[in-house]
Formats: structure tokens, C-alpha cells, sequence
């Protein structure tokens, strides 16, 4: 190629394997022109031990990704209210105030970012992608469980195991009522991902409304994916806890399930140096989400301030 | 970049075991501010290339155009630098041939997303921001964090006085935190201006921030560049 010319570029010289290990990509300069999807790596290299030291304070070459957060949804009886806070953090810096933290997938599934912000925001596209693709070829939309199960497959890894594991997990999922279809998709996207002990970071919520109704589970990047009726995330997530314990239940209305979120959120970004900026909240629905509200923490503070004195 | 090998644990004893990692990295410094207004943007950076406490260069801009309403603006190790651009302008002329127009700021920031996350696992060690015009001609900044996390702000400074212009920017632009003030919106002339100034000062107290500022103008009519002396020292 022209290019290989201009850089230098020896073949051979250079060889960078792929994720799981064996193939060895022969054309560095063509994989980094013509794809983004694969990962470009020096073979034998551990990427968790190799980044680490960049975190360390005392180097000079600092690669520090954005950081940091509290995020949390909960289900009630009208649906799912998701609330997120705004600030990442790279070490103590903070490098924005005003990140987007919930992903909008589509017009009935939202995920939320915590962990890296790279992380989040790349792999709940490539969700997002597979999501639209079930939806051409099933011609309905695809559940929130499954939707989060292709997510938990993408991160994990089956490293070192093959396919024998993927196999035993199709068999798990027609026992657990999946149709059959779903599994050979399923186990397309485990051969193609893998990324465990790849030092990937995320813990995501995936919202959504589908025939069963308002779905909510927790996925994160070591492969955990749960459901529950009410999920915190992040740095800020005991004290975001605290405040949704004491003032959920079931049957909240709407504007008490959305002044809840807000509270929660406030609340930690109040004890959390790691959280901050503005809270920005989502109601799920039963037509799709809806973006309720952005308001800025700052304000939040003097009128639950305000309140307070009010109350005494 | 100086050595291929590097022994991090320096200061520990020196009976003890030494790990040894890769680490083809280096910093080099340099600093670079975006400010997006509404029918224009600005970018601009210093010329400075240096690596520890010697200056390498005094002329090397770290702004780059990519198209006739895009221009990067990247920090970091030079070496990801160069090779950063260079793909990205392969994949820009690739676009062009594919597609027969010239690609959009937006679609430009989304691919350097990707680009830079397919290197998630061994990253690029570049600060990007891209500045230019979005689809309805209004200006925009995206700032990247080294592994592809972006977003579309109306002003932002990288690199190594990044710490001191932000605030900065923070207060002239963005009036945080005041109250009772106008947001009065950003003209292009007094862009220019804060632009230059704040860049006198970074280059006060920033010892890998000096030489010169590069200063590009993005219009409907294209990118003016100017260049601004700054302190040699």
C-alpha cells in the first residue's frame, strides 16, 4: 500500500494479534486504516500490568481516562426513573462538568455510564448496534433481558475457554425460555468478544420497556448481570442508596419517584467529591423514554436548603 | 522516545526485584485551546515541542486541518501524534473518494472516537480536541479523552497548562458561578483576544507552553491562520 510506503512500514516487523490471542493480524497499517472495531496490542502484552503505571502520580507520562460517578434507577409503578449525576473525574482533576451519563440506545432502552467513560459510551453503542440488528431480523423489539445479556456476553470473556463454555450457556438459556434463535445470535457475538482480565471498566444499568413492561438490570465489565427493583452505580452509589431506602416504595407517583431520584443524586454528589455537576433525569415508559429534567446541583443545594429551615 | 524499557520502580531498593514495563511514551508537552462561538471557532496552540527540561523545537504547531471547516488541535507524546494524523488523514481522503464530499466536524470527532478506542488496550497518548463548524454552520469543539471518550463543548484547553486555562475559561466564558452577570454571547474578536491572553499567561508559568501561538479561525470562508509571539525563555 501507498501508505505502508510513506510511514516506513515493514511487514512483519510489527505484529499485533488479535484479542483473543492466537490469530496474528499480518497487516498492521490495513487494520488501523480500514477498522476501528479491532484492537491494536504488541503481542505478550498485559494491558491491565502495562497501564497501571501511568496511573501512577510520580510519572511523567500520566494517561489518566475519565472517571467517576453516581448513577441509579429504580422501578415503580409507572415505569422506571433513571438519574444520573455529570461530573468525570480523571485522578483529582475533574475533567467535565457536563458529561452525558444516561446512553440513549434507543427510543426504549437507556444504559448509564459508570466507570470508564469509553468504555460505557463505546460498548452500549456497539449494544446499540446489535439491538437494531435484532430488530431487522425478528422484526420486534428485543427484551431489556436480552438486550442486557448481549451486553454482559460482549465484556465477558471466555478467554481460554472456547466455545465448550458458550455451548453449555445456550443450553442454560433455552432452560431459562429463550427461543433458539436468540441463542445462535447470542453465541455469534461470544466468539467475537471476549474481554476479561483486558482491565475493561464499567458498570451499567439497562432501562427499558418491553412486553413484560418496565425491565432494569445491572451489567457490569466482569460479566455480573442482575435485575432488581432498584439499582445504584458508581463512587457515590452508598450514599444515592441511602436516600432512595428510605423514601421508595412501590406506588410512588410520579412526581414523588422523580423528586426521589433527584434527592438521591443530590445527596451524593453533596458527600462524593467524586460526583457533581448537574443531575439529569429519564423516565421509561410504556411509549419510551422521556428526558425529564436537568438541573444543576448548585440549586438543588439552597432549595433543599431552604426547605430544610422551612421544616423547623 | 529515549528508551524502549523502562525501569519504574527506580527508588526502590536495589536489591529488589525490578519490574520492567513497555513504555514507548514520552510527554512533550504543549498546549492547546478550542472556543467554539456561533458562527465560528477558534483554535489555537503553542509551537513548543520539548521533552523533560530541554526544548526540542520552537516552531511545531499542534494544530493540524483536516478539512476546509475541521481542524485538530492534539498533545501529548508527539510520536502518537504523528501517527494519529497521519491515519486520520488517510481515513479522511478514503472518505472523500468513498463518499465525494468532504467529511462534517461531527462525523470527524465521531470516527476519532473510534480510532482512538480501537487502541483502548494500548492507547495513543494524545489530547485531542477538533474545532470547527457543524452541519447548520455553527461552531463546535469536541474535546477526546486519550481512549475515545468525547463530547461536544462550546470551549475547552488540553495538554499541559490545560489545569490553568480551564478555570480560566470557565470564568471568561462560561460565567460559572457568577451571579448577576449578562452571558453575553462570545464574538469573534474577543475570542481572538481572550485566546492570546490567556496564553501569555499559561506561558508565564508553564514551562513546556511558550514560543509562539498558532492561532486558526474557522469561518464559512475557510481557516485564517495567525501567529502571536510568546515568551522564548
Amino acid at each position: 500500500m501507498a501508505l505502508a510506503g510513506v510511514c516506513g512500514f515493514q511487514q512483519n516487523v510489527s505484529k499485533s494479534p488479535s484479542m483473543l490471542g492466537n490469530g496474528i493480524c499480518e497487516n498492521l497499517i490495513d487494520e488501523a486504516i480500514h477498522s476501528s472495531h479491532k484492537f491494536t496490542m504488541p503481542s505478550n502484552f498485559d494491558p491491565v500490568e502495562n497501564l497501571k503505571q501511568f496511573t501512577d502520580p510520580k510519572s511523567d507520562v500520566k494517561i489518566q481516562f475519565n472517571h467517576g460517578t453516581t448513577t441509579l434507577a429504580f422501578k415503580f409503578q409507572h415505569g422506571v426513573i433513571v438519574a444520573v449525576d455529570s461530573r468525570a473525574t480523571a485522578g483529582s482533576w475533574i475533567a467535565s462538568q457536563t458529561v452525558k451519563k444516561v446512553i440513549e440506545i434507543n427510543p426504549y432502552l437507556l444504559g448509564t455510564m459508570a466507570g470508564g467513560a469509553a468504555d460505557c459510551s463505546y460498548w452500549e453503542r456497539v449494544l446499540a448496534k446489535h439491538c437494531r440488528i435484532y430488530e431487522l431480523r425478528n422484526k420486534e423489539r428485543i427484551s431489556v433481558a436480552a438486550a442486557s445479556k448481549l451486553l454482559a456476553n460482549i465484556v465477558y470473556g471466555y478467554k481460554g475457554m472456547g466455545l465448550s463454555m458458550v455451548y453449555i450457556y445456550c443450553i442454560r438459556l433455552q432452560r431459562d425460555g429463550f427461543i433458539y434463535g436468540e441463542c445462535l445470535y447470542k453465541r455469534c457475538t461470544n466468539i467475537v468478544y471476549g474481554y476479561k482480565g483486558m482491565g475493561l471498566s464499567m458498570g451499567t444499568m439497562i432501562c427499558g420497556w418491553d412486553k413484560k413492561g418496565p425491565g432494569l438490570y445491572y451489567v457490569d465489565s466482569d460479566g455480573q448481570r442482575m435485575t432488581n427493583p432498584i439499582f445504584s452505580v458508581g463512587s457515590g452509589s452508598l450514599y444515592a442508596y441511602g436516600v432512595l431506602d428510605s423514601g421508595y416504595k412501590w406506588d410512588l407517583t410520579v412526581d414523588e419517584a422523580i423528586d426521589l431520584g433527584r434527592r438521591a443524586i443530590y445527596h451524593a454528589t453533596h458527600r462524593d467529591a467524586y460526583s457533581g455537576g448537574v443531575v439529569n433525569l429519564y423516565h421509561m415508559k410504556e411509549t419510551g423514554w422521556e428526558f425529564i429534567s436537568q438541573t444543576d446541583v448548585l440549586d438543588l443545594h439552597y432549595k433543599y436548603q431552604e426547605e430544610k429551615q422551612a421544616r423547623r | 522516545m529515549t528508551s524502549v524499557l523502562s525501569h519504574i520502580n527506580q527508588e526502590e531498593s536495589h536489591y529488589a526485584p525490578k519490574q520492567a514495563y513497555f513504555n514507548p511514551y514520552e510527554q512533550n508537552g504543549g498546549t492547546v485551546l478550542a472556543v467554539a462561538g456561533e458562527d465560528f471557532s477558534v483554535i489555537a496552540s503553542d509551537t513548543r515541542l520539548s521533552q523533560g527540561f530541554s526544548i526540542h523545537t520552537r516552531d511545531l504547531p499542534k494544530t493540524y486541518k483536516l478539512t476546509s471547516s475541521t481542524v485538530l488541535g492534539a498533545c501529548g507524546f508527539h510520536g502518537d501524534v504523528l501517527t494519529l494524523t497521519k491515519i486520520l488523514q488517510a481515513r479522511l481522503k478514503m472518505y472523500e473518494h468513498e463518499h465525494n464530499k468532504k467529511m462534517s466536524t461531527t462525523a470527524v470527532a465521531a470516527m476519532l472516537s473510534t480510532m482512538l478506542y480501537s487502541r483502548r488496550f494500548f492507547p495513543f497518548y494524545v489530547y485531542n480536541i477538533v474545532a470547527g463548524l457543524d452541519d447548520e454552520g455553527k461552531g463546535c469543539v469536541f474535546s477526546f479523552d486519550p481512549v475515545g471518550s468525547y463530547e461536544r463543548e462550546t470551549y475547552r484547553a488540553g495538554g499541559s497548562a490545560s489545569a490553568m486555562l480551564q478555570p480560566l475559561l470557565d470564568n471568561q466564558i462560561g460565567f460559572k458561578n457568577q451571579q448577576g452577570v449578562t452571558k453575553t454571547p462570545l464574538s469573534q474578536e474577543k475570542a481572538v483576544k481572550l485566546v492570546k491572553d490567556v496564553f501569555i499567561s499559561a506561558a508565564e508559568r508553564d514551562i513546556y507552553t511558550g514560543d509562539a501561538i498558532v492561532l486558526n479561525l474557522i469561518t464559512k470562508d475557510g481557516v485564517k491562520v495567525e501567529t502571536f509571539p510568546l515568551r522564548r525563555d
